[in-house]
């Protein structure tokens, strides 16, 4: 452990990305092949299965530390992180030990076949034998989620540094369903792969939003289409395999299994870059239909009735297993537009449809119109643009519809977590309904960290009820609320829920008694339901 | 039983001797505990301090009517009997001592017990009632020891010195800046201090505080005339341009109990997080509290209602006073301009999991 808590403090203690990645390089040179697996495995969200409950490790703890339970409770919200509230609060360790990491998810392993008075010695004899950072990694492996500011980006990049293996390769090793038991070192990251290239993706090519409509000129040299609401993805058909792949280089392939089909129709080598979309026959479904199947790993039958998905495609990335991605955009178009044609019309494959324009004007009404056809906006492509990798000003823009916007006032807070901690960031607003206000929704960004400390006092000082780390605050604070879409929700109190809710700015200017009343939610949601 | 001492609109009151401890508007009379902003403000029409804190209170406050006291000289103020006693916060902080009656009740001010080398340290009075800051009071708080600090910094120092790197300290000006620099080991380079900290330090070393040598940043100096250099600074300047002149491959960090946290560390941004404050920590609020014998405490400035609460639950009679100190604030002195994830943050996270674990 005390290898991989160097790693950890090493990695903690810098804010340089360099510097991160070479700590690690040298871990994965250094440490032991089983630790190393252990660290992979970790940094790439697979933890050990959970031992036992929050609830009781924070008895636990409160117990060994001699402090009342509500004591930890309310030093938990300060702090926002279980593991670390632990750590910090227990006395300072009476013994020593030298074990590895992999002893230590071991041992968790053994606890985890004997009874509630074993389990509980052992962590307890754990916690006093380790000094404070390998306690809170301890801690860390008990109450999952080890996020300790390593992406899984970052740490490939280490792996590829210290293994001299090309980054994309090892991105697709470490994908699937092995943990460290099911496998080695050797086997997962030495022994090549000869199917990994049959799925590399390309990088995708990241819009910048509009600043300036003259950015869009001579309108003759460039293309509009809408910017659709769903999830970028990237379809690979190569050698009767398909991968689909989202922008955070995840492989969503088994979540969107009514794609498969288009392997049988695509000839092979066809990369093809778009937009995962619910859709029926009738067109785009609403975004929050699409989010019934974001995080699900398997889908039930009925949920694939429900929302089902096309792939509304906007480029063609590969042909005939030649990369494309140099030709201009027009040419690319036309290619995508012949294969579109060839397939048959029932596929779940559409191209998404260019958006003619003659003049800047006709673009804007055309962009206004996004909402209504169940887009965010426009994207706009130089005719002659390459496809660039990375998120590059020039040759793409995307131009979203303004958001909708409601001032409202705050009436609960309460504090964030990670680097909020100790801050109150994570709030809920209300609008007027005659002399009551009335819930509708949660927002916890948009505002400055000056911002966000000026509030944190101001709701020190102007807390009417503490409901554990929720602060009733007296309704005063107004802000301008702006969100992307609105839908009717027989589950809130207000009858609504916001897509994408934040704070567009804090109305210092306004009082409380003059803000949005429920009766301009419920026209909001009859106009964009 | 009368109150010795009550809480006014404008601070802390002595009805007895007509004086404010601390106060936060203009009062006649003012007994001020120390020199920082939120409990020596401007306006009072006499003050009252003790020696070693008077010549900082001069320099922030101008042209004051100020009466100065030794530490444990007791004096009649009319029906109150007044002394001054070492509070180990900063140099010349005092805790306040007022008897009226027999009865003693004593304002802590800001306090820790640890020993700092710099200001006299903590002595505990035995009174009635002890009005005490909380600012760290939580368990959480746990400040690193005495020699692990000084071995922590200078290891720091020391690397950073060996690749060439400057390195950025972001401490408060009037007492932090002056502990750390004792800290320091003066082989590994040298001290340099921006202009807010070397004020303090030319006040401190004019009334005979021993202070190590330092190097005041001055506009147009040569960037490359001290390599290796730790440069102190309030915590504010480390994310403003005036830290751009030590070069990009600077290495920063800030010392403050609220370092204990990783999660505002991490907000702050900083390469490392030193955890020191000059308020006491949560044992040491419980062993200066339990020191005074005391059986009513009033808590004010930080967590009053949680720390109320478990004193409540140790026997005492705890209440909260509500003042307007404001401690170790957290943001104390920090310029933000970043601002949080623009909505488009929130779209990619909000279909993208992987996005956000950065
Ligand atoms: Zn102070
Ligand atoms: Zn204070």
């Amino acid at each position: 452990m005390k290898r991989f808590a160097a790693l950890y403090a090493s990695v903690d203690q810098t804010t340089s990305t360099k510097a991160k990645v070479e700590a690690l390089a040298s871990y994965f040179r250094e440490a032991p092949e089983d630790d190393r697996l252990w660290t992979i495995a970790l940094f790439s969200g697979r933890r050990p299965r959970r031992l036992i409950t929050a609830s009781v490790l924070r008895e636990w703890a409160a117990e060994k530390a001699g402090l009342p339970l509500w004591l930890f409770e309310e030093c938990y919200p300060v702090v926002g992180d279980l593991a670390e509230t632990i750590a910090l609060i227990l006395p300072p360790a009476t013994t020593t030990s030298d074990h590895s990491l992999t002893h230590w998810i071991g041992h968790l392993k053994t606890l985890s076949t004997q009874d509630d008075a074993r389990r509980k010695a052992g962590i307890l004899a754990a916690w006093d034998g380790l000094p404070p950072t390998e306690r809170f990694l301890f801690t860390k492996l008990l109450t999952g989620g080890f996020r300790v500011g390593v992406s899984q980006k970052l740490m490939t990049r280490a792996l590829a540094l210290a293994t001299g293996i090309d980054e994309a390769e090892l991105t697709h090793r470490l994908m699937g369903n092995w943990t460290p038991e099911t496998t080695d070192w050797h086997r997962l990251i030495e022994v090549p792969d000869p199917t990994a290239a049959l799925s590399r993706p390309y990088p995708f090519y990241l819009a910048y939003g509009l600043e300036e409509t003259d950015q869009i000129t001579p309108v003759g040299a460039w293309s509009a289409e809408r910017k659709w609401d769903g999830i970028r993805g990237q379809l690979i058909c190569r050698a009767g395999t398909h991968h689909l792949w989202s922008r955070g280089e995840e492989v969503m392939t088994d979540r969107f299994p009514e794609l498969a089909v288009l392997k049988d129709f695509l000839p092979a080598g066809t990369v093809i870059d778009g937009e995962i979309l619910a859709h029926d026959t009738n067109g785009p479904l609403p975004f929050a239909t699409l989010q019934k199947r974001i995080g699900r790993k398997t889908v039930p039958k009925k949920l694939l009735v429900e929302a089902p998905v096309i792939l509304m495609a906007y480029d063609l990335l590969e042909a005939g297993g030649t990369d494309i991605r140099q030709q201009p955009f027009s040419a690319r178009r036309k290619q995508l537009e012949s294969l579109c044609a060839s397939l048959p019309p029932d596929l779940p494959l559409r191209l998404s449809p260019q958006v003619p324009f003659e003049d800047l004007e006709a673009l804007a009404r055309a962009r206004v119109e996004s909402r209504d056809l169940g887009a965010e906006g426009l994207m706009l492509k130089r005719l002659d643009s390459p496809y660039l990798a990375g998120r590059k000003k020039g040759d793409w823009w995307k131009w979203k519809v303004d958001p909708l916007t409601i001032d409202a006032v705050m009436i609960y807070a309460q504090a964030g977590s990670g680097r909020r901690a100790n801050l109150f960031t994570d709030f809920t607003f209300a609008v007027r309904d005659g002399d009551s206000l009335v819930p509708f929704t949660k927002a916890y960004s948009g505002l400055t960290d000056a911002e966000f400390r000026d509030i944190t006092a101001w709701v020190r000082k102007n807390t009417q009820q503490r409901f554990g780390p929720v602060r009733q605050v007296t309704p005063t604070l107004v802000f301008e609320i702006a969100f992307e879409g609105i839908q009717a929700s027989p589950r809130h109190k207000s009858g609504v829920a916001l897509r994408f809710p934040r704070m567009a700015r804090w109305r210092q200017d306004k009082p409380a008694g003059e803000v949005n009343t429920l009766e301009d939610l419920r026209q909001m949601l009859a106009q964009f339901g | 039983m009368n109150a010795v001492l009550t809480l006014t609109d404008r601070g802390i009151y002595c009805p007895a001797g007509d004086f404010y401890i601390d106060p936060w508007r203009a009062v006649p009379r003012a007994l001020i505990t120390h020199g920082h902003a939120d409990h020596a403000r401007p306006g009072m029409g006499a003050y009252l301090c003790t020696t070693t804190a008077a010549p900082v209170m001069r320099h922030r406050l101008g042209d004051i009517t100020a009466d100065t006291i030794p530490y444990a000289e007791t004096r009649q103020i009319g029906g109150a009997l007044v002394s001054f006693h070492p509070a180990g916060h900063v140099p010349g902080s005092a805790q306040i001592r007022v008897e009226v009656g027999g009865e003693v009740w004593v304002v802590s001010g800001d306090y820790k017990v640890v020993d700092d080398g710099l200001s006299d340290p903590f002595e505990p009075v035995a009174c009635h009632a002890f009005i005490t800051e909380c600012t760290f009071g939580l368990p959480v708080f746990k400040w690193t020891a005495p020699d692990v600090l000084k071995a922590e910094i200078n290891s720091w120092w020391r690397a950073n010195a060996a690749a060439g790197r400057t390195s950025l300290l972001g401490a408060y000006s009037l007492g932090k800046a002056q502990r750390l620099m004792a800290l320091l080991d003066p082989a590994i380079g040298p001290i340099l201090t921006h202009g807010a900290i070397e004020n303090t330090n030319a006040v401190l070393r004019g009334q005979g505080i021993a202070l190590p040598d330092t190097i005041r940043v001055t506009p147009g100096r040569d960037r490359k005339a001290h390599p290796g250099a730790m440069v102190l600074a309030p915590p504010s300047a480390l994310s403003g341009t005036w830290a751009r002149q030590f070069g990009a491959d600077r290495s920063s960090a800030f010392a403050s109990g609220w370092m204990a946290l990783r999660g505002v560390r991490r907000r702050r941004g900083a390469d490392r997080g030193f955890i020191v404050s000059d308020h006491a920590d949560w044992d040491g609020l419980n062993t200066a509290i339990k020191a005074t014998g005391a059986e009513r405490i009033f808590v004010t400035h930080g967590y009053t209602s949680v720390f109320r609460r478990w004193l409540e639950d140790q026997g005492y009679d705890a209440r909260i006073v509500a003042t307007e100190y404001e401690g170790e604030y957290e943001g104390e002195g920090l310029d933000s301009t970043a601002s949080d994830p623009d909505p488009e943050a929130g779209t990619e996270a909000g279909t993208e999991p992987e996005a956000q674990d950065t």
